[in-house]
């Protein structure tokens, strides 16, 4: 155990005996190498097991192990306790989701407005293909940094949008939309708009741009949406104005 | 049992980050710019009447150090909205030549610097000459 420790202040919430949340502070070994979700890890296995938390990878790819991280959407896999030492770090669940049980956050309603933009390749012909579909770089270049994303909410816990309206489609759910649409092997925008093009989807954007500011990926979903915006408008015109034509 | 715990959403949330704070100055100026119109639709309808006396007293009330100031805060309002709102059009719409992405800076000058630079030299110019 090294000499210095770090305080983290945890949110707990146990759902068979809380009616409410509490803060629950604990000193941690401080080291410079480790990350907070290395601290949570040590707290599950050194002092209180019943302390819940989602993670798989330690390397920024699986999405599980975001959190608030003194009230910023952060993964607790890629930050450090040397950027917070010596002040106390407080490690909350992302914020615009209910709280199943400490830090881990009730997903359904992501997974579902996830599944409503029809985030996969979808073909005119279902029947299995004779050739592989070719793509030129540049046709993979359009799409391939809104592929990068990993599902880890923080873009959905950084906009103030969902607060008012919680049926919002959110930052992830439209970029993967965008991504889908931008595929040059995807024939499935028309099946895309209307969600797309709803209030409670494109529309619901007032770029405040923080779900572009905290994604680990760079996947920026406040550009997939004003760029979605102005193809759902464009679409429209054309449906206005060529309603005999081939959208 | 499941019983999951809705949160309340920092009701201060917009003073919470500069990018939040930034964001909403933006939202803002747009009050400003709705206050500049009702000015400008009173001014028409002042007009419309017809009369000296009525656009004599227009123009004393334009000339007013409280009008001026009303106007120079719209002006910084509505410049700080273009200037955002330009350093955004990347954002909006991103152009690729082959794989590589056209940089910020040239598609912000290309569709908002540039055209406001000279819709604002030629309303200059048509003033002045």
């Amino acid at each position: 155990m090294p000499e210095q420790t770090i305080t983290l202040d945890v949110f707990r919430y146990r759902p068979d005996e809380d009616e409410r949340s509490t803060i629950q502070s604990y000193d941690v070994p401080y080291y410079e190498h480790w990350v907070i979700l290395d601290a949570l890890n040590w707290i599950k296995d050194h002092v209180d097991g019943t302390l819940s938390f989602r993670w798989s990878c330690r390397m920024g790819v699986c999405g599980s192990c975001g959190m608030m991280i003194n009230g910023d959407p952060k993964l607790t896999c890629a930050a450090f306790l040397k950027d917070y030492f010596p002040r106390a770090i407080r490690v909350e669940p992302l914020v615009n989701f209910p709280v199943e049980r400490d830090l881990v956050i009730v997903m359904d309603d992501f997974m579902s407005k996830l599944t409503s933009v029809k985030p996969w390749l979808i073909r005119d012909d279902t029947r299995p293909m004779e050739e592989e579909l070719l793509q030129s770089p540049s046709q993979l270049a359009a799409y391939k940094q809104f592929s990068m994303c990993i599902n880890c909410l923080l873009c959905y816990a950084a906009c103030p949008e969902l607060d008012g309206d919680p049926d919002f489609l959110g930052p992830a759910a439209i970029a993967l939309a965008h991504r889908y649409n931008l595929d040059s092997r995807d024939q499935g925008t028309a099946e895309r708009q209307d969600i797309l093009g709803a209030e409670e989807g494109v529309w619901g954007c007032a770029l405040v741009g923080e779900c572009t500011a905290v994604c680990p990926k760079n996947v920026d979903p406040a550009g997939a949406i004003q760029q979605a915006k102005v193809a759902v408008t464009k679409d429209w015109y054309k449906r206005l104005l060529l309603p005999w034509g081939k959208r | 049992m499941r019983k999951p715990l809705v949160q309340p959403y920092p009701k201060d949330w917009f003073l919470r980050t500069r990018a939040y704070r930034l964001f909403m100055l933006r939202e803002l100026t747009s009050v400003c710019i709705a206050g500049y119109l009702v000015f400008m639709l009173w001014w028409l309808y002042q007009l419309g009447k017809g009369d000296t006396e009525s656009f004599r007293s227009l123009l004393s009330i334009a000339k007013h150090p409280v009008s001026i100031g009303l106007h120079t805060i719209a002006l910084i309002a509505a410049a700080w909205h273009s200037i955002t709102w330009f350093n955004l059009t990347p954002l909006v719409m991103p152009m690729r030549i082959g794989e590589d992405r056209v940089p910020n800076v040239v598609i912000a000058i290309a569709m908002g610097y540039g055209p406001w630079l000279a819709v604002s030299g030629f309303i200059l110019w048509a003033t002045l000459r």
